[in-house]
C-alpha cells in the first residue's frame, strides 16, 4: 500500500537561514539521482548513507541550477517512517524552498497529507498510536515542561501505563472466565470482595492518569490566571515582574481592550496565559465598564487567581468584594508593599481566606518573586504527580477515553457490589479494557485512526 | 487391486455417522437433497464414545441452536435423556448451561431411527478408501469393497476414526474408538489431494461395573426437578431421573499415580498428538496441580440397561493395573472392577484454516469437513458444525451465498469463526467466556435469533416455525402487558416492605418493578392482578430476563454494533497482501494463507496486529477513493 513517495518542507514556514524538505517513500534515493548533482562523483548512489553530501539541485529540463544544498539519505528500516528518507538542506526563505519542493513534485513524489510522515511510521509499526500523538504535541508544545512530557509519551511512558492496567485487567477477566466456564471442576471461584478490590485498584490507577490529564492541559494550553486587586495594588507590576522573570516572552494578544491585557509566560517550564485586569467593581464609566465586563468573563474561567491586596492600607469594602468571589476558587494571595508600613489586619485576612496560601511580597523591591514562583508550580501538580513522572495525559483523546475506561470500571464496581451475576459485570469490565486499548491502539478502531491523522499537522 | 464399479449417484455423501455426520445428512436431505450417509459401522450411529451427556458449559448453547435452525441433537437428547440440569445457575442467565445424561443405547437408537426414516436419505455401512476429485472439484467417493458413488458436494465428518491409534498404558494398537476398526487408507487419498493432515489426541476414562460400587461413601447428584428440555419443540418434560455420583481421589492415589508415570503413554513420549488442556488426564492433573491434595470425579451412568458407569474427571493411559490400583484407593471404589478400561486415541485431523467460513474446503471445491476431524472436541461441536456443513453442501450445489453466522449472532459463528480463522493446536472445546457477546447469545433465545434464518434457507419447517411465531408473540405481548401495566402504592406497599424492597410513592409499572434485584417475574404473581393463567414457563423467563439484564443488553448492543462495523468492511478475495508494503511480512503471510472475508475477521488471525489492520483500514479507503476517482 505505501509504494509511493511523499514529501513536504520540514522545516517552520517563513525567513530563516536553511531549510530542509523531506522525502519519505520506496523512490526517494532515484528521485534524489535524478535532480542533484553532488560536486564531486557522479550519482548519488555512491553516498555513503547518513552522510551530508554537498552538491547543486538542477532541472534537468533546462539543466538550470536551482540552489546549492546539502543532502542526505538514510536508507530504510532505520528511520523515522521506516522508509528510505532523503532530506534536502537548502536556502532558508520561500522562493528557493518553494522551486525544489516544486521540482521534487514534478518527478513524481506526491505531497505529504498532514501528519503523514507520523502516520508512517505508525503504520508500519515504529510507533504506536499514543506516540504517534506524542510527536503531534511535540511540535507544537510551547514550553519545555510540554516537550519533556511529549517526549515522554512519544518513548511510550503513557502506553506503558495503560498497558499494565491492561493486563491487570486481563487477569481479572481470567478469574472471572473461569468462574463462569468451570462450574462443576473443584476451583475455587474469586469471591465478590476480592472482584471488588481488584476493580478499585484498576480505577484507582486510571483516576490517578485522569488526574494528570488536568496539569496535561495546562502543560500544553497555559494556565489561565487572572491577577486581580483594587486599583493601584501593584497588579501592572507584579505582571512585568513576572515577565522580566519568565524566560518566555510571547506577545500580547491582540483584540484585547486597554483594560483587560493578555500574556503568555512561562513560570519554571509551565506556561501562563495571564490576565492583568482592570479590577472588579461596580462603574458608571462606560467605557471603564466594558474592561469590567471582560474582567468578569476571564476572572470565570480562570484556572488560577492572584489577589494582589496592599498591606499598608486597611480591608476596604472593596477588597472584601473580592475575597467574597475568591473564597471557593484556586487563588493566590499577595501581600503587595511589605516595603511600607504594614495597616493590613492579617488575622482577619486568615479568617476570611482560612485555606488560601497569603505570600508577602514587595514588587517594587522583588522581594518575594520566586516564591509566587513556586507556589504557582506546587498549585499546578496539586502535590499528586511528581516532578519524575511525565505521563501526563495532554491528549483530549486520551482524556477522553479514559473517562470511558473509568466510567466503565466504576460501573462493574457497582454492579459487583450489588451481587450481580459475573457474566453482566464482565460487560462493564471488557468495555474498559477496550477503551484503554483505544489509547494505545489496540482496539481497533477505523474511526479513530482516520480522526487522528486528520489532526496531525502537515510535515512530520 | 479391488475392482471398482458404479454403484450410484447422490447430491450429497456424507462420510461418517457420529453427531457431525448425522447433522449433516439430515440437514441436507430435509433440504431436499438426494443424500447418502456412510458408516464404518451402522451400530455406532451417534455413538457417544466418551462422556454420557450432552450439554454443559457453551455446548448447550449449541445444541440449543442446531436445535433452533431444525437441527436434530435436541430432539434426540430429549428423547434418550435419563437426567437434566440446568448448570450455573447462581452465575447470571447467560451462562446457565443445559446439560443432560443420556442412555447412550438409546440415543444410538433413536438417531438411527430418524436417519432411516428420513426420506431422500440412503444410510449405508462401508469404509471410503477415496475422495474422487478432478480440477480441484470433488466428484465422488470410492469405498473399499470398490463401489464408487458420484456426488456433487462430499462432508468429511470422520472423527476419530482416520489413522486412529489407542494407547492403553504401553501398549498400542490401531483403532477406531471404542474398539471399532480404524479407517486407514482415506488420509492417503486426502494427502494426496494436497490437504495437510495433523495429529491429534483425546482420552476416556474406564467404565466401571455399578455392582461394584458403594454409593453411600458418595456424594449423590440428583436431575433438577423442574426439566428445562434441549428442544425448543418440546414444551414440558416429565421423566423419572437417574442419579450420578460424586467422589474425590486422595493422598495415596497420587502416590500410585506418581510412581507409576512412567507407564503412562502419555509421559513416557508414545503419543505424539496433541491432547486438549481442559480435558486433561489424571496423571496431568497431578504432575501439574501438584499442590492440589485431591480431585473430585463424578460417576455417571451409561444408561438404563446397562450396568456400565462412567468415570469423569479420570481419562488416563496408564496401564490397567495401574488404573484398577489407584481407582481402589477411592471411596465408593474400593472394590471397583472396570469393565472397559481408560485409552487415549490418536488420530489424524485437518488444520481448520484449510477451510472457508462456510466449511467447505478452500483447495477443494465442493468438499467440506465437520467435526472432530476439524480439530474440535465434543458431541455438541461437533453437530454444530455439521449442521452448517450440511446446510452449506446444498446452498453450494444450489449456487447461493453461504450461511454464515457471524460471532454476535451465534455460539455457533464463535465456534466456526475460531477455527477456521484462529486455526487451534488442541482439540477445540466450546466454553461460554470464548463467546464475547455472550448476553445476547444465550441459550434461552436460541429460537428467537436463528429459527427465522433457518426457516428462510429451509430447514426450519412448517411446525417448527409456527411454534417459534407463536412464542415471539406471546413474549412480544406480555413484555406489552408489563409495560403498560401500573400498579399503585396501595396495592403494592405492603408486599415490597415484605420483601424487602423499597416502597414506591408513586404508580409505577410492572415492567420497572421488575428491574429491582430483589423481585422477579415469579414473586411478582402475587400483585400481578391481570397476569394469564396459563402463561408458559418458557415466556415468563424470557419476558423476566429481557427486562431484568436489559441495561446490560443494551451496553451489549452497542459493543455488538462496534464489532459489526470492522465486520461489514469486506476484504476482496483477490487482494494481494503480499504487495501491501505496510504490512509486516508474518501479517502478510497469514493473511494470504486465510484470505479473510472482513477485516473484523483478519483482526482475529494470531499474527496479525493491530498496526496491520489500521494498515488494512488505510488501504481499503485508499481504494474506495480510487474506485470513486474512476467511477468519476
Amino acid at each position: 500500500m505505501i509504494d509511493d513517495t511523499i514529501t513536504a518542507i520540514a522545516t517552520a514556514p517563513g525567513e530563516a537561514g536553511i531549510s530542509i524538505i523531506r522525502m519519505s517513500g520506496p523512490s526517494c534515493v532515484d528521485i534524489l539521482d535524478n535532480i542533484f548533482k553532488p560536486k564531486k562523483g557522479s550519482s548519488i548512489k555512491a553516498f555513503s548513507e547518513r552522510k551530508l553530501v554537498y552538491g547543486h539541485i538542477v532541472d534537468k529540463e533546462d539543466d538550470r541550477i536551482l540552489d546549492e544544498v546539502l543532502a542526505v539519505y538514510m536508507k530504510a528500516p532505520y528511520t523515522y517512517t521506516k522508509e528510505d528518507i532523503v532530506e534536502i538542506n537548502c536556502h532558508g526563505g520561500i522562493v528557493p524552498t518553494r522551486n525544489i519542493l516544486e521540482i521534487v513534485l514534478k518527478n513524481g513524489v506526491r505531497m505529504a497529507e498532514p501528519g503523514e510522515f507520523t502516520k508512517r511510521a505508525f503504520l508500519n509499526g515504529r510507533i504506536d498510536l499514543a506516540q504517534a500523538e506524542a510527536v503531534m504535541d511535540l511540535i507544537s508544545a510551547k514550553t519545555d515542561k510540554g516537550f519533556d512530557v511529549a517526549l515522554n509519551q512519544l518513548e511510550g511512558g503513557l502506553s506503558k501505563k495503560v498497558k499494565e492496567v491492561r493486563s491487570s485487567i486481563v487477569e481479572t477477566l481470567s478469574h472471572i472466565h473461569v468462574s463462569i466456564d468451570y462450574t462443576e471442576e473443584d476451583i475455587e471461584e474469586i469471591t465478590y470482595p476480592e472482584l471488588i478490590s481488584r476493580t478499585r485498584e484498576i480505577e484507582e490507577k486510571i483516576e490517578s492518569m485522569l488526574k494528570t490529564s488536568e496539569t496535561g492541559k495546562i502543560i500544553r494550553e497555559g494556565l489561565n490566571t487572572v491577577i486581580i486587586g483594587k486599583p493601584n495594588v501593584g497588579k501592572s507590576s507584579l505582571m512585568n515582574a513576572l515577565l522580566r522573570e519568565s524566560r518566555a516572552i510571547v506577545t500580547d494578544i491582540p483584540g484585547t481592550t486597554r483594560d483587560v491585557i493578555e500574556e503568555q509566560l512561562s513560570v519554571k517550564g509551565i506556561p501562563l496565559k495571564i490576565v492583568d485586569t482592570a479590577g472588579i467593581r461596580e462603574t458608571e464609566d462606560v467605557v471603564e465598564k466594558i474592561g469590567v465586563e471582560r474582567s468578569k468573563e476571564f476572572f470565570n474561567k480562570a484556572d488560577l487567581i492572584i489577589l494582589v491586596l496592599d498591606s499598608s492600607d486597611e480591608i476596604t469594602k472593596e477588597d472584601r468584594e473580592i475575597i467574597n468571589h475568591i473564597k471557593d476558587r484556586k487563588a493566590l494571595v499577595l501581600l503587595n508593599k511589605t516595603d511600607l508600613i504594614k495597616r493590613i489586619d492579617e488575622d482577619e485576612l486568615e479568617r476570611v481566606l482560612p485555606s488560601k496560601r497569603i505570600i508577602k511580597v514587595s514588587i517594587l523591591e522583588e522581594e518575594g518573586l520566586s516564591e509566587i514562583e513556586d507556589e504557582i508550580v506546587k498549585m499546578v501538580y496539586g502535590g499528586e504527580v511528581k516532578a519524575d513522572n511525565n505521563s501526563f495525559v495532554t491528549n483530549l483523546r486520551h482524556k477522553n477515553s479514559l473517562q470511558k475506561a473509568l466510567n466503565s470500571i466504576r460501573e462493574g464496581t457497582a454492579a459487583a457490589r450489588q451481587y450481580l451475576p459475573f457474566d453482566l459485570l464482565e460487560v462493564d469490565i471488557k468495555d474498559c479494557y477496550d477503551a484503554l486499548g483505544e489509547i494505545t491502539g489496540d482496539t481497533v478502531d477505523d474511526d479513530i485512526i482516520q480522526k487522528i491523522f486528520a489532526n496531525f499537522c502537515l510535515g512530520k | 487391486m479391488t475392482e471398482r464399479f458404479e454403484a450410484g449417484t447422490y447430491d450429497v455423501i456424507v462420510i461418517g455417522a457420529g453427531h457431525a455426520g448425522c447433522e449433516a445428512a439430515l440437514a441436507a436431505a430435509r433440504m431436499g437433497q438426494r443424500t447418502l450417509i456412510l458408516s464404518i459401522n451402522l451400530d455406532s450411529i451417534a455413538m457417544m464414545p466418551c462422556n454420557p451427556s450432552i450439554g454443559g458449559t457453551g455446548k448447550g448453547h449449541l445444541v440449543k441452536e442446531v436445535d433452533a435452525l431444525g437441527g436434530e441433537m435436541g430432539l434426540n437428547i430429549d428423547k434418550a435423556f435419563i437426567q437434566s440440569r440446568m448448570l450455573n445457575t447462581a452465575k447470571g442467565p447467560a451462562v446457565h448451561s443445559l446439560r443432560a445424561q443420556a442412555d447412550k443405547n438409546l440415543y444410538h437408537i433413536e438417531m438411527k431411527k430418524t436417519l432411516e426414516n428420513e426420506p431422500n436419505l440412503d444410510v449405508k455401512q462401508g469404509e471410503v478408501v477415496e475422495i474422487i476429485a478432478k480440477d480441484n472439484v470433488v466428484k465422488g467417493i470410492a469405498l473399499r469393497a470398490g463401489s464408487i458413488y458420484y456426488s456433487k458436494a462430499v462432508i468429511l465428518a470422520t472423527g476419530t476414526y482416520l489413522g486412529g491409534k489407542i494407547f492403553i498404558g504401553q501398549s498400542s494398537f490401531q483403532s477406531g474408538p471404542n474398539g471399532l476398526a480404524p479407517s486407514l487408507e482415506l488420509s492417503d487419498s486426502l494427502k494426496k489431494l494436497g490437504i495437510k493432515l495433523t495429529r491429534f489426541k483425546t482420552g476416556t476414562p474406564a467404565r466401571i461395573d455399578m455392582k461394584t460400587l458403594d454409593f453411600d461413601q458418595m456424594e449423590e447428584q440428583p436431575g433438577d426437578e423442574v426439566i428445562v428440555p434441549f428442544s425448543f419443540m418440546n414444551d414440558e418434560l416429565y421423566r423419572e431421573q437417574i442419579s450420578c455420583w460424586l467422589t474425590y481421589t486422595n493422598g495415596e492415589t497420587h502416590r500410585i499415580i506418581n510412581e507409576n508415570l512412567n507407564r503412562s503413554a502419555m509421559y513416557s513420549g508414545q503419543i505424539e498428538g496433541t491432547g486438549p488442556r481442559y480435558c486433561p488426564s489424571i496423571e496431568d492433573k497431578i504432575v501439574r496441580f501438584a499442590d492440589k491434595n485431591r480431585h473430585q470425579l463424578f460417576i455417571e451412568p451409561e444408561g438404563l440397561n446397562t450396568k456400565e458407569m462412567y468415570v469423569q474427571g479420570m481419562s488416563t493411559s496408564l496401564p490397567e493395573d495401574v488404573q484398577i490400583a489407584f481407582l481402589s484407593t477411592i471411596p465408593g471404589l474400593q472394590r471397583v472392577k472396570i469393565m472397559r478400561p481408560a485409552y487415549a486415541i490418536e488420530y489424524d485431523c485437518i488444520d481448520p484454516t484449510e477451510l472457508n467460513l462456510s466449511l467447505e474446503f478452500k483447495g477443494i471445491e465442493n468438499l467440506f469437513s465437520a467435526g472432530q476431524f476439524n480439530g474440535s472436541s465434543g458431541y455438541e461441536e461437533a453437530a454444530a458444525q455439521g449442521l452448517m456443513a450440511g446446510i452449506n453442501s446444498v446452498l453450494k450445489i444450489q449456487g447461493e451465498e453461504p450461511f454464515i453466522l457471524d460471532r454476535s449472532q451465534g455460539y455457533i459463528g464463535v465456534l466456526i469463526d475460531d477455527l477456521v480463522t484462529k486455526g487451534t493446536n488442541e482439540p477445540y472445546r466450546m466454553m461460554t467466556s470464548r463467546a464475547e457477546y455472550r448476553l445476547v447469545l444465550r441459550q434461552d433465545n436460541a429460537d428467537l435469533r436463528l429459527t427465522e434464518k433457518g426457516y428462510k434457507i429451509g430447514l426450519v419447517k412448517e411446525d417448527r416455525y409456527r411454534k417459534y411465531i407463536d412464542r415471539k408473540s406471546q413474549i412480544d405481548i406480555e413484555m406489552e402487558r408489563l409495560k403498560t401495566t401500573s400498579v399503585k402504592p396501595n396495592e403494592i406497599n405492603d408486599f415490597l416492605e415484605k420483601n424487602g424492597s423499597s416502597q414506591i410513592k408513586s404508580s409505577i409499572s410492572l415492567y420497572d418493578l421488575l428491574k429491582r434485584p430483589e423481585l422477579d417475574y415469579h414473586m411478582l404473581k402475587e400483585i400481578d392482578t391481570t397476569r394469564a393463567q396459563d402463561i408458559k414457563r418458557d415466556v415468563a423467563s424470557q419476558c423476566n430476563v429481557q427486562i431484568k439484564y436489559e441495561g446490560y443488553i443494551t451496553k451489549q448492543l452497542k459493543q455488538i454494533d462496534q464489532f459489526k462495523k470492522l465486520e461489514s468492511k469486506k476484504l476482496y478475495q483477490d487482494i494481494e497482501y503480499s504487495k501491501i508494503e505496510g504490512l509486516r511480512i508474518e501479517a502478510r503471510q497469514k493473511l494470504d494463507e486465510i484470505k479473510p472475508l472482513s477485516v473484523g475477521q483478519a483482526s482475529r488471525i494470531s499474527g496479525v496486529s493491530p498496526a496491520d489492520i489500521s494498515v488494512l483500514l488505510v488501504f481499503l479507503e485508499q481504494q474506495r477513493r480510487k474506485r470513486g476517482e474512476e467511477n468519476e
